[in-house]
């Protein structure tokens, strides 16, 4: 198994969590997203069309998006069922709509964050009021959750819209939002990063 | 603030040669103006805002320009000759502060184990034993010499923890170099440096390149692991108050371990250097 890995991109970090959460022995190839740029180099564009990263790749076959490859890894590799709720359709759908939801996090907190850290030229005031509107939403789901005695987006147990979610809101200081006006996020980030064969990535501050 | 003497006489890296290809004009911002790229057929130029021509130079991987018609030279490396050398850029990244706060955060080796910890430091190991620092007085330069820390993963090419013996350069204010033990040769360095584009006071893009002499890794390989080390810096870079540079004593307190800051905020004050320094009575 390989993973077509950038070290900056909250989208691949989604996929190396995961790989360490279940223990997924896997190759990792270095992509220079920048400066190179090389996800629309022509060579990566025969391996996904979009030019965007993370890829995986398994018993020859390539899976592009973030999110699907964290449905194939739990759906294939985790035979607790419990990242990707296969057996609980109530709970599936939960972590189905949060997945979906973290797409809308990458358009909006990773987009300043690529401007403010890698100079993207896109307008930040949009990206950042979107980010802040997203996360007033996911804190509020947070603090309900808590309510209820969850600890994590869709139940009892962290699941793959956990891993979906967790990249671009913990890196959002990086694009210049800050969560300190979203504190049932911040407990979140804290009960995150103490899951076993957890990683940090440079850019999320476990201290604030 | 106008830039100061001091700081308008250098040149600056204003991004690597190839972020300019293309022949739409590429604005830049340096020293708080609004600067453009043009390239016609290969030849980069840079305009300031009036429409006047600004002097250039393409050096180490990057495009150089100066707001200044009597620039001091730029600094020599001539390591960038030596045979076999892998150089990789890694690009422009910008930081919420001061770009003379990164040259100190960069000269600081205290941070290893704590903000690098298990590649450039341990929380174990995490002393600074006593090192020289001198001035070049010929070159106007600042060198911190016999420099130790032991590193877990000294490089991408480190296959282990090792003492790594280090020699730091500050050559110009916004421009610091690191000679650090090379893990696969004897007795040549590797060089690790910053080239800092001041974009405002408070404000910077860094960019950043390595050479060194490396068997194993891909270009690939040695960018991913500059970029990882730089954005664990830039975290620590973005929380430290206040985003300009202080130089009253007042301040902040340095320690033995800090020679080096010390030398350089030194420096700076010599140079009479105004441009991006915190004063004291104004923002406490």
């Amino acid at each position: 198994m390989k993973l077509f890995d950038y070290v900056l991109s909250g989208n691949c970090y989604k996929i190396r969590l995961l790989l360490d959460f279940l223990e997924i022995a896997h190759e990792k190839q270095a992509v220079d997203f920048f400066p190179g740029l090389e996800h629309k180099s022509d060579a990566f564009l025969q391996i996904n069309p979009l030019g965007q990263i993370p890829v995986l790749e398994d018993d020859g076959a390539y899976i592009r998006d973030a999110q699907a490859i964290l449905v194939y890894l739990a759906s294939r590799y985790d035979s607790s069922n419990t990242w990707w709720p296969v057996n609980d359709p109530a709970e599936l759908g939960r972590v189905a709509q949060w997945l979906a939801f973290a797409d809308s996090i990458t358009s909006t907190a990773s987009a300043a964050r690529l401007h403010d850290v890698l100079g993207y030229d896109l307008d930040v005031e949009q990206a950042r009021a979107g980010a802040h509107r997203l996360f007033r939403i996911l804190d509020d789901h947070l603090a309900n959750q808590e309510l209820q005695g969850f600890d994590w987006i869709a139940g009892p147990n962290a699941t793959i819209a956990d891993i979906a979610c967790f990249p671009y809101t913990a890196l959002a200081g990086d694009g210049g939002i800050d969560l300190f006006y979203y504190p049932a996020i911040q407990r979140w980030i804290r009960r995150f990063v103490n899951l076993p064969h957890f990683k940090l990535m440079p850019g999320i501050n476990i201290f604030s | 603030m106008t830039p100061d003497t001091f700081t308008r006489s250098q040149w600056y890296a204003i991004g690597r040669t190839g972020d300019f290809e293309g022949a739409k004009a590429k604005p830049v911002r340096l020293l708080s103006q609004d600067l453009t790229v043009n390239n016609t057929s290969g030849v980069l130029s840079v305009n300031d805002a009036e429409g006047h021509s600004l002097q250039t130079q393409v050096r180490y991987g990057h495009l150089w320009t100066t707001l200044s018609d009597n620039p001091r030279p730029l600094y020599d490396m001539p390591e960038f000759d030596e045979p076999d050398r892998r150089l990789v850029t890694a690009g422009g990244v910008g930081v919420r502060c001061s770009g003379l706060r990164c040259v100190e955060n960069f000269l600081d080796m205290a941070h290893f184990p704590f903000v690098h910890t298990d590649i450039l430091g341990v929380e174990d190991h995490s002393s600074v034993e006593n090192y020289d620092v001198s001035m070049d007085a010929e070159n106007d330069e600042i060198w911190a010499t016999k420099c130790k820390f032991f590193q877990p993963l000294a490089s991408a090419a480190a296959t282990g923890g090792q003492m790594t013996e280090y020699k730091y350069r500050v050559p110009h204010p916004y421009s610091t170099i690191l000679y650090k033990t090379c893990p696969i040769r004897q007795n040549v360095w590797d060089l690790v440096g910053l080239f800092i584009q001041p974009v405002e006071e408070d404000e910077c893009i860094v960019h950043s390149f390595i050479l060194v002499f490396d068997d194993e890794n891909t270009d690939t390989g040695l960018l991913h692991f500059q970029q990882n080390i730089f954005l664990q810096d830039r975290m620590i870079l973005e929380n430290q108050v206040p985003r300009k540079l202080p130089l009253d004593p007042r301040w902040e307190l340095p320690t033995r371990a800090d020679a080096s800051s010390i030398a350089y905020r030194r420096w700076l004050k010599a140079n009479e250097l105004q441009w991006g320094i915190a004063l004291f009575d104004k923002v406490a």
